[in-house]
């Protein structure tokens, strides 16, 4: 039920997110989420896109270093306190979030979230319970 | 100028020439009856210790390497019974294994004299306060220094490297006049003492002798001016006996090869041929006097020249200029041996590493040498969590940390990063400029 992210190596030197962009825009696909994660050398660059097997062979060809990873696109209510109720009922269960970032997309009145949580069968299972929606990979590109 | 035994340190030449024939004669034997390596290299060739005469005679030699310490560890170079031995030094070698040097008494006596006129050419005497901060322990520079310093009688005090502001401490409280370190932690050392508010040169300390690593001479009018002294370079390797192989006079103009002790040649390191006096090549010795180790024709792999023309100190012993290069890809960092091979070793060891490598070392103003390895990220260790390449970062680091024995920054870069050209990549980025600084 995850999607697939694709994660980037990019050292801190000006013009290698440009790059990245660049590659994928000549491949045709589209980015439809992204978060950077960094420290003093270097970054990670997460990127949800349109077509990731595509995506990950252009940035290869590209010569970067990519990494492929299941994370949840999950549906939130486009309201105060949407995301915190979300981010309660994982919290009860003690599953940690280990980074989360927004979708540009929207489904519906709900704006969608994209959630890197660990023991992430259980806390599906669980969203699920609690009425939250978790979108597939096909329900995502279709948006 | 100072001596501590200008007799045989000015010994006239034609003395000092009958000596060493002598002696070449006699270290021969013991070497050839005693140390199978050599036997081994004089059969192979046919030649048998009577056919040296004299050091006229020393080109007939075959050379010791590296490689014959590595063979023949830990102790196959020795001359002596163990029951002989009093003393063992190391220092690490290409492959892990390190070069193991073994002393007898004597060999201690002389290690203390050579020492001793080490120091004494700086005017040490028995009224000094000597901060030895050479380390000690297998490394030859702490005891070495020690020795010599103790021989002449000076106060001692053994802090060894490290704990730079206490090193600080100590030299105002107890009135230091003398210091030995490497010459990166000389400029460390009055770095810190500024930053503590202590300015050393309305302090005793005098007269620094500093040696274990490359250095050149803006790094000594650096050192003189922030610290108020004379910075002398001394230069040693524990195959040949440690430090005291060869010193400077109050002259600074290169250092006074103990030539009653050791026979130095410049050779091409491409052909082996002896190089006429004054010409750059690799400089190679022979021990005269050591009984645990004698050393026939060792390359020491530096790059040196030797200086023909006699010093205006009187002394009568040949001098070498300071190293200015070496012959393989050997780093010395932070006094330590570091070898590109070990490095790639370890990667190849790590199974999430791929063995594209570059080693960056680096000296800032008032610091000590700094050891980068760049690693190209290959997908293996690239995840979507920052904090795992971080771990890899430290897992590399710590691996690379045991067995290099000192520590090292991990950077982790994007592939191609490294350049490839010809086939062979540059391994080595060695920004202090050691070799061609004036
Ligand atoms: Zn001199």
């Amino acid at each position: 039920m995850g999607v697939k992210q694709l994660s980037v190596f990019l050292e801190n030197k000006s013009g290698r997110l440009a790059d990245v962009t660049r590659a994928l825009a000549q491949a045709n696909i589209n980015i439809r989420a992204l978060s950077i994660a960094d420290t003093i050398d270097y970054g990670l660059l997460r990127l949800i896109v349109n077509d990731p097997e595509r995506a990950r062979a252009a940035l290869a060809e590209a010569g970067f270093t990519v990494a492929l990873t299941e994370v949840l696109a999950i549906e939130v209510p486009d309201k105060p306190g949407g995301l915190a109720n979300i981010i309660d009922i994982l919290a009860k269960e003690a599953i940690n979030i280990e980074y989360m970032y927004a979708f540009v997309g929207r489904s519906g009145e709900h704006a969608i979230v994209i959630f890197r949580i660990e023991r992430a069968d259980e806390a599906v299972q669980i969203l699920r319970e609690k009425g939250v929606r978790i979108l597939t990979g096909e329900e995502l590109q279709s948006l | 100028m100072y001596f501590w035994n200008r007799e045989a340190e000015c010994m006239r030449l034609e003395e000092l020439r009958a000596l060493r024939d002598w002696l070449l004669v006699k270290t021969v034997r013991h070497a050839y009856e005693n140390v199978p390596c050599y036997k081994r290299k004089f059969d192979e060739i046919g030649l048998r210790p009577e056919h040296i005469r004299g050091v006229a005679d020393l080109s007939k030699i075959p050379f010791t390497t590296k490689d014959d310490f590595r063979e023949n560890y830990p102790f196959g170079m020795f001359a002596v019974p163990m029951d002989q031995v009093v003393r063992v030094h190391a220092s690490s070698g290409t492959t892990g294994k390190s070069t193991v040097v073994g002393y007898t008494r004597n060999d201690i006596a002389v290690w203390a004299e050579l020492m001793a006129r080490t120091l004494g050419a700086g005017g040490t005497t028995k009224g000094d306060v000597v901060q030895n901060a050479y380390g000690y322990g297998l490394f030859t520079g702490g005891l070495g220094a020690h020795y010599g310093a103790e021989k002449i009688g000076a106060s001692v005090i053994p802090i060894s490297g490290g704990n730079t502001k206490r090193q600080i401490q100590v030299m105002q409280d107890f009135g230091s006049t003398v210091l030995c370190c490497t010459p990166s932690y000389a400029v460390l050392l009055g770095e810190t003492a500024r930053e503590m508010g202590v300015d050393v040169r309305n302090l005793p300390l005098r007269v620094a002798f500093l040696g274990a690593e490359p250095w050149t001479e803006s790094m000594r009018r650096q050192i003189e001016e922030s610290l108020g002294i004379d910075a002398l370079d001394i230069y040693g390797l524990s195959e040949v006996i440690g430090p005291g192989v060869s010193y400077e006079c109050m002259e600074k103009a290169g250092m006074h090869i103990n030539e009653d002790h050791f026979i130095a040649e410049i050779i091409d390191p491409e052909t082996g041929e002896v190089l006429p006096p004054g010409s750059k090549g690799e400089l190679v010795f022979t021990t005269l006097t050591k009984e645990a180790l004698p050393l026939l024709r060792y390359r020491t792999r530096d790059l040196t020249y030797l200086e023909p023309e006699p010093c205006k100190c009187g002394r009568t012993f040949v001098r070498m200029h300071r190293v200015m290069g070496r012959t393989d890809d050997m780093l010395i960092v932070r006094g330590v041996n570091v070898f590109p091979s070990q490095i790639e070793s370890v990667l190849m060891e790590i199974e999430e590493t791929e063995p594209h490598y570059l080693i960056v070392v680096d000296r800032e103003k008032g610091a000590l040498d700094t050891l980068e390895v760049w690693v190209e990220v290959s997908p293996r260790i690239v995840s979507d969590e920052v904090r795992s390449l971080e771990k890899m970062e430290q897992k590399i680091a710590s691996e690379l940390q045991s067995t290099l024995g000192i520590s090292v920054k991990v950077k982790l870069v994007e592939p191609k990063t490294i350049a490839r050209s010809e086939g062979k990549a540059k391994r080595v980025v060695d920004r202090r400029d050691l070799y061609n600084g004036s």
